[in-house]
């Protein structure tokens, strides 16, 4: 047989030197921009509206460096605390996952498990935090377990949407193709519907990887004893007035938490990058 | 050789509809009283349209749906069948998305290789196996599609309007080279489409689907020798040919 195709040139174009240099500069400068005018505002307020006896209120950008990050004893500390935190979020993040996934697989797997189970994630979900923190602690003690339980209930919800959402996409005409082949229901999961899901998994996984630190902090806030994570630090610098040690523990708990949705967009990318159409690179 | 092939093949049927009705659950009536056989060296088209059951009647020949009345009698295990889409799944290269049927078949991995290997020279498109669907355009899409059916090696070969979404110079390439296709590989074809000058130029035989509910209302034995030229879309034979189903098509609308 004798066909000729014109050969196209796939879409991955080779980029000369100066384009790429313009799309990272467009890239960076806005939000360096940006930054920039955040830090002149912060000034402004710190010496311009904030009169010294109120200063506390909101401390100039570089005392926080200082106290907060360059002091030897303050930086172990909050270090420290930090990787309490980190801990917990990763603990939590991992059962929030697990269990997403298994009962995101069980309810797509029958519509009736469905209707079941997805209300109840959705009272669960619904449930102030706040409103459960007693009895966490009654049922879990004030240690690290019941903070991994606060950081499970937060998380859990977008992956199990997510995750469902995303066994659901596979069209329609694919499921045919696998019936009229007799795949069975593992085949088809493994090879359709899971592959399918990857890329609504992992928009849940980068919101629910956010959630975890967000969860590790407040679970800390509340419990207050045991091992000090970053909540901890929180309300025992907010309580003493210790101005720029509390931004300085606000700035480790929000690196955390780009940290965690960083990495899932680089896993993202890896899994998804090279097939997926609209394709969201971190 | 191929001439023999044909002939010695012709007498037995590879796919055979017997009365076969279909109301859907609504109350909707899609097929009535179709009766058809189909043979290795027969490439029959229906035309008819749009919304008269022509892809219903596919669907019920490949086991997707129970037809309500009626029976079909076909061998389900290497049935090729290319749906209006090209249904790639977007995360396998090409050659993986080739690879699937043989794999969900439970061929081996070696034999699975070989397949592959054939099927992409079949529909040329040697030089994109490792392409994802999504940089292909919708004419290599379908070639994919193809490729994917035939390494099967279908006795029987089941189209459902594939060339339907590209433009009008490739679809007439893809009609070179499925008749090319036919012609080389022997299978019993049943091409679904509603462009008359598609289902002359392909076809040994074209029939002609009414509205709703599908009837078969007029039979058409194409003579043109095999392979086809392109060409031959501008011959007075084959207009009139076109015609004569075209008249017959436009009744069947009233």
């Amino acid at each position: 047989m004798n066909i000729s195709i014109k050969k196209e040139e796939s879409s991955a174009a080779v980029m000369s030197q100066p384009s790429r240099i313009r799309k990272y500069t467009s890239s960076f400068l806005p939000p360096l921009i940006l930054g920039a005018g955040v830090i002149g505002l912060w000034y402004y307020i710190s010496f311009g509206l904030l009169e010294e006896k109120r200063r506390f209120l909101l401390r100039p950008i570089h005392s926080v460096i200082d106290v907060g990050f360059l002091d030897g004893d303050n930086r172990t500390e909050s270090l420290k605390a930090l990787w309490s935190s980190t801990e917990v979020a990763l603990i939590g993040l991992s059962i929030a996952i697990s269990l997403g996934f298994i009962l995101a697989i069980l309810m797509s797997q029958a519509k009736f498990l469905e209707r079941a189970i997805f209300p109840y994630m959705v009272t669960l979900q619904a449930i102030p935090i706040l409103a459960i923190v007693p009895l966490i602690s009654f049922w879990f003690g004030t240690g690290q377990r019941s903070r991994v339980v606060v950081c499970v209930i937060i998380a859990l919800f977008p992956i199990i949407v997510n995750t469902l959402f995303g066994l659901q996409s596979a069209e329609r005409g694919m499921h045919d193709l696998f019936s009229l082949h007799h795949a069975n229901r593992f085949t088809r999961l493994r090879k359709l519907m899971f592959p399918a899901a990857l890329p609504a998994i992992f928009a849940g996984l980068r919101i629910s990887a956010g959630l975890s630190v967000i969860g590790a902090v407040v679970g800390d806030f509340f419990f207050g004893k045991g091992e000090a994570g970053i909540g901890q630090m929180l309300k025992k610098h907010a309580n003493r007035l210790n101005g720029e040690e509390l931004l300085a523990c606000v700035i480790l708990s929000s690196a955390l938490g780009v940290l965690v949705f960083w990495i899932f967009g680089v896993l993202q990318d890896k899994a998804v990058g090279r097939w997926h159409e609209a394709n969201s690179a971190s | 050789m191929e001439q023999k092939l044909n002939t010695d093949l012709s007498t037995s049927t590879s796919l055979s509809f017997d009365d076969i009705g279909m109301i859907f659950p609504d109350g909707t009536e899609a097929l009535q009283n179709i009766s058809f056989d189909l043979s290795r060296g027969e490439f029959v088209t229906i035309v008819g349209p749009s919304g008269c059951g022509k892809s219903t009647l596919l669907k019920i020949a490949s086991g997707l749906l129970e037809p309500t009345s009626g029976t079909v009698e076909v061998d389900r295990e290497r049935l090729g069948y290319v749906f209006q889409d090209a249904t790639l799944l977007p995360w396998r290269t090409v050659s993986k998305n080739v690879e699937l049927l043989a794999e969900l078949h439970g061929t081996s991995q070696q034999e699975r290789k070989k397949l592959v290997q054939e099927s992409i020279e079949l529909v040329g498109l040697e030089g994109f196996e490792n392409h994802y669907p999504k940089s292909l355009s919708g004419g290599m899409k379908m070639r994919c599609s193809l490729a994917r059916s035939l390494t099967l090696k279908p006795p029987v070969f089941l189209f459902d309007e594939p060339f339907g979404a590209v433009d009008e110079i490739t679809r007439e390439h893809l009609n070179e080279e499925t008749q090319q296709l036919f012609k080389q590989e022997g299978f019993a074809g049943l091409f679904i489409t509603h462009s008359i000058s598609e289902a002359v130029f392909m076809s040994t035989k074209v029939l002609v689907m009414s509205a709703r509910p599908g009837r078969l209302v007029a039979e058409f034995d194409i003579p043109f020798e095999y392979p086809r030229n392109p060409d031959l879309r501008f011959d007075a034979e084959f207009a009139e040919m076109c015609g004569k189903v075209s008249v017959e098509l436009r009744g069947s609308h009233s």
